[in-house]
């Protein structure tokens, strides 16, 4: 196969340096090269989103790129979120609001309202709804997920809540 | 002095927070495919792009050649290692179809594993699946499963002789005469499409053999980890203490991993075999291809009634397209037979006769998916019930009222045998028109429409059986038991309660509701008990989650269990505390002596029974363990109405959903927040079934729709706000009081939509006898309508 590459990359701040195949995905350098299996794969041609992830702060479908890809960038899976004695706020909202049941795309769904919270006023269930919309969940019927990301946008408001 | 309240059940009833979701909110889950082991063998398979072919030659020596491949197998290397699968059946007129785990000389649908290569990582073993050359021999191949009863047809398993592997008919009074001598009559063709369960997470495994121990443990996203023990302890000839079945977290399943698979098998087979693990990590185009699929099926139907719209007669006849083969261990007949034995729903429908063939076409198996044969039923029952209405002028609801069992009734008898126990039929239709405020969206409809807008009200009541017991089998026939389920808790020496189970969560939240129900029984913290599941070996028997039954059967056995348990742990108290039995009770991890402030903690009581030996009477140191079956034996109805609003827009062909409301009995409710959310996920799948998710085959058996482009589950922004009105009532047949709920919601929402999208096109006198009803459907049903309106 074709010539391995080096490259550096922050993970939930932790630099790694690695040498990997340009052909592989950002979903596997995380999953198998790191061992960070909380982001999840559904599909791995870029419709579910369960394998959502920040790049350099902006939320992308590790399905989607190349490790090689991430070299030099900074990366955040949900394993730097919370953590299990102290969820993020978003992640309690989540939990009080029931808005997981298997698990399997909570990742994902994380991430992307990691990024939805920080950019966009989440002021109307539509604009929720119309955020959460490329995340698929098989789950829940979505109407929970909701839910939780109404109260993680107000609370986001209110002061010393990050 | 204990205060009373204390011993008031707490938890059962309570909106507790889940004791999965830390972990998995924190990407600590345990998938099947997280599992993570240096050294292990990654499985990619070549799979047949012929819908129906002999396999005339492989040849595997480019591919074995390839960098990081370990070895290439097909069905002859496999010869003498693994027996084929069958799934028997008791069934008349059934017919079994033998499964190899790679296909032996002959392909039968496009996707069926053909050869299988092993390689130091799945990339290298994908590459190497273009060194593999396979000759197929094309043969005919049939799709329409119409075509495939036709006495030309090819058929896809000689030894069976026939298309049809399972026939079934119920009758009950002269439907003949019947519908002959009934004053009204509706009816109709209808077509129910075939749909994908598409969990999020694909199918993946993981086999690891112990030589030293001889023990085999299969890592698997399965639903029946029970099941696959002792199936996988069968065909390879093993004692179940050698063959152990992990599911830990799985990511949704809704009957697709309910079946026993080829490459669960074959992983086990080969890690054995090599001593190593083989894992197999399936992607979303196998999934699409090879997960089961579920529904399909044709249905003429004719409704009878009196003028006064009483129902006289119903009558079905039923073609279930089953696919390639016979899924093991539900058979074929698992989806279709249930469409007939639900049909005449919760009504009084005293003549009856229903006839179902499931027939076998080059297409992948269709095997349970949530609410098997009963969305079906009830989108054709519903439908009629709603034509009769407008034939009658009667208002939907109220032909509903006048038909549906009544509370005196109970015990009813349907006409296909099942029996429903007292549920509240029409209780949850009153109350879902009374939250939807019935009326009055009648009396918007009517101004919409006047201002020619396309809105519609459907409504659909139905029944269920959850919760089944060993009086009938899950599926007709089925040699494997279905109707029990075990619990083993225990108080150990630390004080900490483990109750053990052989049910498989997979989002369902079973280990927060079966802590739930330990806790209020045994009067225990809720923070004392861990539940064990998802594992073949905690139980001695277990078949796992499917089938609405977990929460009956495993719950059953937990309140049976825990209240043994209690009964020991207060024998032990008795002598501690020196008082009468019937003095104490316990709360809260506690014991305690009514009247008294004298009372013990279970870690107190634990140490003296275990630890601090002498503190006892030698015969008073009972086994603070307790080990349960509960088999509920029939059963229990749980029963439901939906009431959906809608609007087409007649410009794009878009559905919007403007409100949702489903009023259920589930019996004795444990986490209403958890049975919300069961609800809400179930509906979703519902408006999927009923609006935009296909499988597609064209006649030559290709799967057109392999990618989530094209085979479409709902986003968020499609499903609407769901609103739950729970009855809350105790089951008056299981221990516990709880019915079955996980699957309900994919059973009425598809009636529900495919009668509102009906009636919002009533003013073009359009009727609906297809789903989904894709934008493109709706387009032709609504210029057809059109056109035939004007004349043309
Ligand atoms: S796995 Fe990346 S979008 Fe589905
Ligand atoms: S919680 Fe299961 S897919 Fe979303």
């Amino acid at each position: 196969m074709s010539k391995h590459r080096t490259i550096k990359a922050t993970v939930n701040g932790i630099a790694y340096e690695r040498s990997v195949e340009p052909r592989l995905l950002l979903s596997d350098f995380l999953r198998q090269t790191l061992g960070l299996t909380g982001t999840h794969v559904g599909c791995e041609h870029g419709v579910c989103g369960a394998c959502t992830v920040l790049i350099d702060g902006d939320s992308a479908r590790a399905c989607l790129y190349f490790a090689v890809q991430a070299d030099g960038r900074h990366i955040e899976t949900v394993e730097g979120l919370g953590t299990i004695d102290d969820l993020s706020p978003l992640q309690q909202e989540f939990r009080e609001h029931h808005a997981l049941q298997c698990g399997f795309c909570t990742p994902g769904m994380l991430m992307t309202c990691v990024d939805l919270l920080k950019k966009y006023p989440l002021a109307s269930d539509a604009e929720i709804r119309d955020g959460l919309s490329g995340n698929l969940c098989r789950c829940t019927g979505y109407e929970h997920i909701v839910r939780a990301v109404r109260a993680a946008a107000a609370r986001r408001g209110r002061k010393d809540d990050g | 002095m204990a205060d009373p309240d204390v011993l008031r059940p707490k938890h059962i009833g309570a909106r507790v927070r889940r004791v999965e979701d830390p972990r998995l909110l924190t990407g600590q889950g345990a998938f099947a495919d997280d599992r993570i082991v240096p050294g292990a063998l990654h499985i990619a398979f070549r799979r047949s792009d012929h819908a129906h072919a002999l396999i005339s030659g492989i040849d595997t020596a480019a591919a074995a050649a390839m960098p990081g491949v370990f070895a290439v197998y097909t069905a002859a290397d496999l010869e003498g290692l693994v027996e084929p699968l069958r799934a028997t059946s008791r069934m008349r007129n059934y017919h079994a179809t033998p499964l190899y785990p790679l296909a032996r000389g002959r392909v039968r649908h496009v996707g069926e594993p053909v050869v299988a290569v092993l390689a130091e990582d799945r990339y290298r073993a994908e590459d190497a699946l273009d060194g593999i050359a396979i000759d197929y021999a094309p043969l005919a191949a049939v799709s329409d499963p119409r075509a495939a009863l036709g006495a030309d047809a090819p058929v896809l398993h000689e030894e069976a002789g026939t298309n049809v592997l399972a026939e079934r008919e119920f009758s009950r009074g002269d439907i003949a005469a019947e519908l002959a001598a009934a004053p009204i009559r509706v009816g109709g063709s209808f077509r129910f499409h075939r749909k994908a369960p598409t969990a999020i997470e694909n199918r993946a495994c993981i086999a690891e053999y112990d030589r030293g121990r001889r023990l085999l443990t299969l890592t698997s996203s399965t639903q029946i980890p029970g099941v696959i023990r002792d199936a996988l302890a069968d065909l390879l000839d093993m004692p179940g203490h050698s063959v152990r079945v992990v599911a830990a977290d799985v990511g949704g399943g809704f009957g697709g991993k309910a079946s026993l698979y080829p490459e669960e098998i074959l992983v086990a087979v080969l890690a054995r075999r090599l001593g190593r693990a083989v894992r197999w990590t399936g992607d979303r185009l196998e999934d699409l291809a090879t997960t089961s699929h579920g529904f399909d099926e044709i249905i003429d139907a004719e409704l009878a009634l009196d003028r006064d719209g009483t129902m006289l007669a119903l009558s079905a006849e039923v073609i279930g397209d089953v696919g390639a083969y016979s899924i093991y261990p539900w058979t074929a007949a698992l989806e279709p037979v249930q469409v007939v034995s639900f049909m005449p729903g919760p009504y009084r429908v005293p003549t009856y006769r229903g006839r179902v063939r499931a027939v076998a076409t080059n297409k992948a198996p269709t095997g349970p998916y949530r609410g098997v044969g009963r969305p079906i039923a009830t989108f054709v029952m519903e439908r009629l019930v709603d034509m009769a209405a407008r034939r009658l002028s009667l208002d939907p609801a109220e032909l509903r009222r006048r038909n549906l069992v009544r509370p005196e009734e109970f015990p009813y008898r349907v006409a296909s045998g099942i029996v429903w126990d007292r549920s509240g039929f029409g209780e949850c239709l009153e109350r879902a028109c009374a939250a939807i405020d019935y009326p009055k969206l009648r009396t918007d409809q009517g101004k919409a429409r006047a201002a020619g807008r396309l809105c519609g009200v459907g409504i659909a009541s139905y029944a269920e059986l959850t919760g089944i017991g060993s009086r009938i089998s899950a599926a007709p026939g089925m040699p494997i038991n279905t109707g029990t389920e075990t619990a083993t808790i225990r108080l150990d020496s630390t004080g900490a309660v483990t109750g053990n189970f052989g049910i498989a969560s997979h989002g369902q939240g079973l280990e927060t509701t079966l802590a739930q129900v330990i806790a209020d029984e045994l009067g225990a913290r809720l923070a004392d008990i861990q539940i064990l599941q998802g594992d073949s070996a905690l139980v001695a028997h277990g078949t796992g989650t499917y089938a609405s039954r977990s929460a009956v059967l495993a719950g059953g056995a937990a309140v049976s269990a825990a209240r043994l348990l209690k009964e020991r742990i207060i024998r032990a108290a008795s002598h501690l505390l020196e008082a009468a039995v019937e003095d104490i009770d316990a709360a809260d991890g506690r014991v305690f002596v009514s009247g008294t402030d004298r009372s013990l903690s279970f870690r107190e009581i634990a140490r003296a029974v275990y630890t601090e030996i002498g503190r006892l009477p030698r015969d008073a140191r009972e086994e603070l363990e307790v080990t349960k079956v509960y088999d509920p034996f029939f059963g229990t109805a749980t029963a439901a109405t939906h009431i959906a609003a809608l609007e087409i827009d007649p410009q794009t062909c878009k559905v919007r959903l403007d409100r949702y409301v489903v009023a259920e009995d589930c019996g004795r409710v444990i986490n209403p927040m958890i049975v919300d959310g069961q609800v809400h996920g179930a509906v979703a799948q519902g408006i999927g079934a009923a609006l935009t998710e296909e499988i597609v085959y064209d006649e030559a058996g290709q799967l057109l729709t392999a990618s989530l482009v094209d085979y479409v589950i709902p986003a968020a922004s499609e499903v609407p706000p769901i609103e739950t009105i729970h009855l809350d009532t105790e089951s008056p047949s299981t221990l516990g009081g709880f019915r079955g709920m996980g699957e309900g919601g994919t059973i009425g929402a598809p009636a529900a939509v495919a009668n509102a999208l009906a009636d919002a096109l009533a003013p073009l006198g359009a009727e609906i006898f297809e789903l989904p009803m894709t934008p493109e459907r709706l387009f032709r049903l609504i210029t057809e309508a059109t056109a035939q309106a004007r004349g043309d």
